[in-house]
């Protein structure tokens, strides 16, 4: 994806609300026909990112450039950006096709093209036959995609997208998924889009850039942020995993759990202190005496696919998630392959992230997120 | 249903009383006037007789008219204005803007007539800095500066209340798809405020076209308005009828101008609608 043209450079951006650093140093390149995920937990500073970019916000310190030329106070609209908001934003006092043509109008397009172009984006959005409908009539699903279409109408260069999907039951939501990114592959549109759903951004993005605490932890495809986690942060937040405090005695040849293991890194300083993160599907159960370690199962839960199990080895909870059952309370063994081992070197993020023992698998489903709104914390501060 | 309870039945007395002293019997009493003659016999005359005053409608809704258009175009900007600023601006202009209220609308004109008076403020201050003297009182444009000085407020605060309840979200959707700040106000802002608009309008309109004092003061007694006229006619106790007839006119007049405002803003049940 590299090899595109840059459309957006975002430079040293600092940004503040009061005392409150939202982005701090924040640099970034985003390539033309890409699509890009902003991914991160509530309040990160991924949506004022995006304002930035829209010309919503204007940073305190640094430089945001649109293909080469820098539009720091370029108002929203003067730029070729177009934003589906979080809340979708449609205009209540107009139908469904006019909400779609407000761009066009403004623009002033002949009336023959604005009707061309709009029946286009229905078609696109499959929404045929709701032309003369009320937006307030609408299920959100149908508002999501109106305000898809009224943002694609104007053939922008780069779409926003701040959690478009967050309103939409599980359901919905995997279909829409599967949709934008079908739009964004037929409409050649850079695709900017935020969401904190890791689920999301792995399965929609070319480009997946983790933030935390107003910095950016990772950039990288789903594959290597998944498989290759920058630090702690990254590794806990996209999937589940299982990290580790070891040594690096050597290139190759790290220690955790009180045994040496071989493993694929390199680079390291002779006996560094390393995090180790071992993700739970690549964990394999084989019997007590052919174990590399040897723990007790403490917690066996059904999901489907596979089972969920927590062991306890050696004092540290491991997640385990596997096809062959497991008793609770039973002795096991496990196996670990040297690639499934992934070295990072410590950070801040280090401690924060512990072992499974106040793990509940109830309790995730929970704090699936809904909508949040990172500049009104007084709104919905659920999380 | 349930059936009330004495209480309840009890508490609403008062009011239906309230209703029927002060607002039932005096339209009775009007209409009753206007159908009778000095003597008290059942009389279309003063109903007939109501061509002589045709004028004089005409002129009341003309000033109407006129200062109800220039309060809306005064008082849509200055809310509009007011309805982006921070929440504290908002608020010291909000008091700002409703302390003439606090004033009787006497006391206010008088004021005003000090200030634009033939040998008032203005014109000293004209003659001190070598100006040559305006005369402005007396004039159709000193009514409907008085009308519009009067009944701004009334224009300005329910047009704000429709416009800082709507989100911020739709000005950015605006500004996203290409709209500037003149266009924001006419695409997004002005559709979506008009119930306050509709109720801003009723509100000015209404109190324009039954004013009596601003006329009397400001226009120096050469504009008779039909407010003016009642009031002449209610002096007397011989012509109380022909006052009647006049007034019975003037609330269909401003009942009909209210149907016709409530029709634009039918199927809109948005907040800050009809007050009126």
């Amino acid at each position: 994806m590299n090899t595109e043209e840059k459309i957006i450079e975002l430079k040293h951006i600092t940004k503040r609300y009061g005392d409150n650093t939202v982005l701090q140093d924040f640099s970034l390149e985003i390539h033309d026909k890409e699509f890009v995920t902003f991914l991160g937990p509530s309040g990160c500073g991924k949506t004022t990112t995006l304002r930035i970019i829209g010309g919503f916000e204007s940073p305190d310190e640094g430089d945001v450039y649109f293909m080469g030329e820098r539009i720091n106070d370029l108002p929203p609209y003067r730029r070729n950006v177009n934003t589906v908001f979080q809340r979708y934003a449609l205009f209540p006092h107009l139908n469904v096709f006019e909400n779609i043509a407000f761009g066009l109008r403004i623009a002033k397009v002949k009336e023959k093209e604005i009707v061309e172009r709009v029946e286009k984006m229905i078609e696109l959005v499959n929404l045929h036959g709701f032309e003369k409908r009320s937006v307030d009539t609408l299920s959100g699903g149908q508002q999501q995609r109106v305000a898809i279409a009224r943002a694609l109408v104007n053939n922008p260069r780069v779409l926003l997208l701040d959690e478009p999907l967050a309103a939409l039951d599980l359901k919905l939501r995997k279909d829409m998924q599967k949709e934008l990114k079908n739009i964004q592959r037929e409409t050649g549109i850079t695709f900017i889009y935020v969401t904190h759903d890791q689920e999301e951004a792995l399965s929609m993005s070319d480009t997946i850039v983790v933030i935390d605490d107003g910095k950016i932890q990772q950039i990288g495809t789903s594959t290597d942020i998944y498989n290759e986690p920058e630090n702690a942060f990254v590794a806990d937040f996209i999937g589940e995993s299982n990290i580790l405090d070891g040594i690096m005695l050597e290139d190759k040849k790290v220690t955790f759990s009180n045994q040496t293991f071989e493993c694929v890194d390199s680079g390291f300083d002779p006996n560094e202190p390393v995090d180790v993160v071992v993700r739970p599907e690549d964990v394999d159960i084989v019997p007590v005496e052919k174990g590399m370690l040897q723990g007790k199962v403490t917690s066996v839960v059904f999901k489907g696919v596979h089972w969920e199990i927590i062991v306890d080895i050696n004092g540290f909870k491991w997640m385990i998630q596997t096809t062959d059952y497991c008793a609770p309370d039973s002795e096991i063994g496990v196996y670990i392959e040297p690639d499934a081992i992934h070295i990072m070197k410590k950070s801040q993020y280090s401690d924060k992230f512990g072992d499974y023992s106040s793990y509940s698998g109830e309790f995730e489903e929970l704090s699936v997120a809904e909508p949040e709104d990172e500049e009104k914390p007084d709104v919905e501060a659920e999380q | 249903m349930r059936k009330k309870s004495f209480i309840e039945g009890f508490a609403v007395v008062p009011h239906i009383v309230w209703l029927i002293l002060f607002v039932i019997l005096p339209l009775v009493f009007v209409v009753y006037f206007a159908f009778t003659g000095p003597d008290g016999s059942f009389s279309f005359s003063n109903i007939t007789n109501l061509t002589r005053y045709g004028n004089i409608f005409l002129l009341s809704i003309c000033f109407a008219l006129i200062s109800t258009v220039i309060c809306f175009l005064i008082g849509y900007p200055l809310a509009y204005f007011m309805s982006r600023m921070k929440p504290k601006t908002q608020k010291i202009l909000i008091i700002i803007l409703m302390l003439p209220m606090w004033i009787s609308l006497l006391i206010r004109t008088y004021s005003l007539m000090a200030i634009l008076d033939n040998g008032g403020l203005l014109n000293s201050l004209f003659e001190s800095l070598g100006i040559t003297k305006v005369h402005i009182v007396g004039t159709p444009g000193a009514v409907i500066l008085g009308m519009v000085y009067d009944f701004l407020p009334y224009m300005v605060l329910p047009i704000y209340t429709s416009l800082s309840k709507l989100d911020v979200k739709y000005y950015e959707a605006a500004s996203d798809l290409g709209a500037g700040s003149v266009k924001t106000l006419f695409k997004v802002a002005l559709p979506l405020s008009l119930p306050g608009v509709i109720s801003g309008i009723t509100m000015v309109f209404v109190p324009s076209i039954s004013t009596f004092y601003i006329s009397q003061k400001l226009g120096g007694g050469l504009f008779d308005l039909i407010g003016d006229t009642i009031e002449r006619q209610f002096q007397n106790v011989s012509t109380y009828n022909m006052g009647a007839a006049v007034s019975l006119v003037m609330m269909i007049l401003i009942l009909a101008s209210v149907a016709v405002m409530n029709h634009f803003s039918e199927g809109d049940d948005s907040e800050g609608g009809i007050i009126v």
